[in-house]
């Protein structure tokens, strides 16, 4: 354990906009991937429930 | 329902091929990655701050690469597998493969366009500029370009099928774009710092360092194995909608 105390973690040694900047981006950028991948399933779901009543109808 | 009893796991690509098997598996599969993916990285990010020593000359900004190296390789390996599978659904006209393919290019574009930026965000501080059209950097940025347009030229066309062919193309023309990234640090005079891990040399790393670096490694391989099975899945329903088996799924 290197650092004195929060605040010396938080300033990364003065670098601390590019160091968390990064980490910010990459945590940034994977949650909205896996929001997205969530919809997109949520969205396929419906339309296989669309289309399943659209055969459904034909049918009858 | 025959696809909600859990059968024993079996890794054979054929049965993996079949549509139904494969939508079953990785639906069981996913949170496994995803749990695996939290955990590594919780570890390696614990390994990365807090074990890990202040780099000599570089200080604390270094530690940008725990994540900066992941996502760069696996911006890589996954062109490469996204390839793979591409050109295997066309030479044996298997479009589970293909999908796959489909699955992977916007994670591995993700990965590209982090390992870009975060590479920005650390050259800025170690080097004075956030971009420098150098080979690792420029070869990097035409990778980013190759997942967009695999995805784009896909999109273009309305047969899947044919989309897959005509994608398929582009990816494995752009496969010789990898092995340039990789060697561009060697071939030609780089602002980019060499390989840090090599087969022949002592790492040029501390040891935490590297044990922290592999572990953000294993973190990103799981959560791109993850959002490549989950979106596959919504590619399997999207595309076979009207098939009987999905059919049989919601009714």
């Amino acid at each position: 354990m290197h650092w004195g105390s929060w605040h010396d973690f938080w300033a990364m040694g003065g670098s601390g906009w590019f160091v968390w900047g990064a980490y910010g981006l990459v945590a940034l950028a994977l949650a909205t991937e896996m929001l997205l991948i969530r919809v997109r399933v949520k969205r396929a779901r419906e339309t296989v429930r669309r289309t399943s009543t659209w055969l459904n109808r034909g049918s009858e | 329902m025959q696809a909600e009893t859990i059968r024993p796991l079996k890794f054979g690509l054929h049965r993996f091929a079949a549509p139904p098997e494969f939508y079953r598996v990785a639906g069981q599969l996913i949170p496994w990655f995803a749990v695996a993916a939290a955990l590594l990285a919780a570890f390696g990010l614990y390994l990365g701050f807090f074990v890990a020593p202040t780099d000599f000359q570089q200080g604390e900004v270094y530690r940008i690469i725990f994540i900066h190296v992941p996502t760069a390789w696996m911006a890589m390996f996954i062109y490469i597998v996204m390839a793979f599978w591409a050109g295997f659904g066309m030479a044996f006209n298997t479009r589970m493969s293909s999908m796959w393919a489909c699955a992977m290019a916007p994670t591995g574009a993700l990965m590209a366009f982090l390992a870009l930026c975060t590479g920005a965000l650390w050259g800025r501080p170690a080097w004075g500029t956030y971009w420098s059209w150098d080979a690792r950097m420029t070869s990097t940025l035409i990778l980013f370009f190759l997942y967009v347009g695999f995805i784009a030229l896909h999109g273009a066309i309305d047969d899947p099928r044919k989309a897959d062919r005509a994608a398929g193309v582009l990816a494995l023309v752009g496969v010789v774009n990898v092995p340039i990234i990789y060697f561009s640090v060697q071939w030609w005079n780089s602002l980019h710092q060499g390989a840090s891990i090599s087969l022949t040399r002592a790492p040029t790393m501390a040891i935490t360092m590297l044990e922290a670096m592999f572990v953000m490694m294993g973190a990103f391989w799981m959560y791109s194995i993850a959002a490549s099975l989950a979106r596959a899945r919504a590619i399997l329903l999207e595309r076979e909608s009207r098939s009987s088996w999905v059919q049989a799924m919601v009714s």
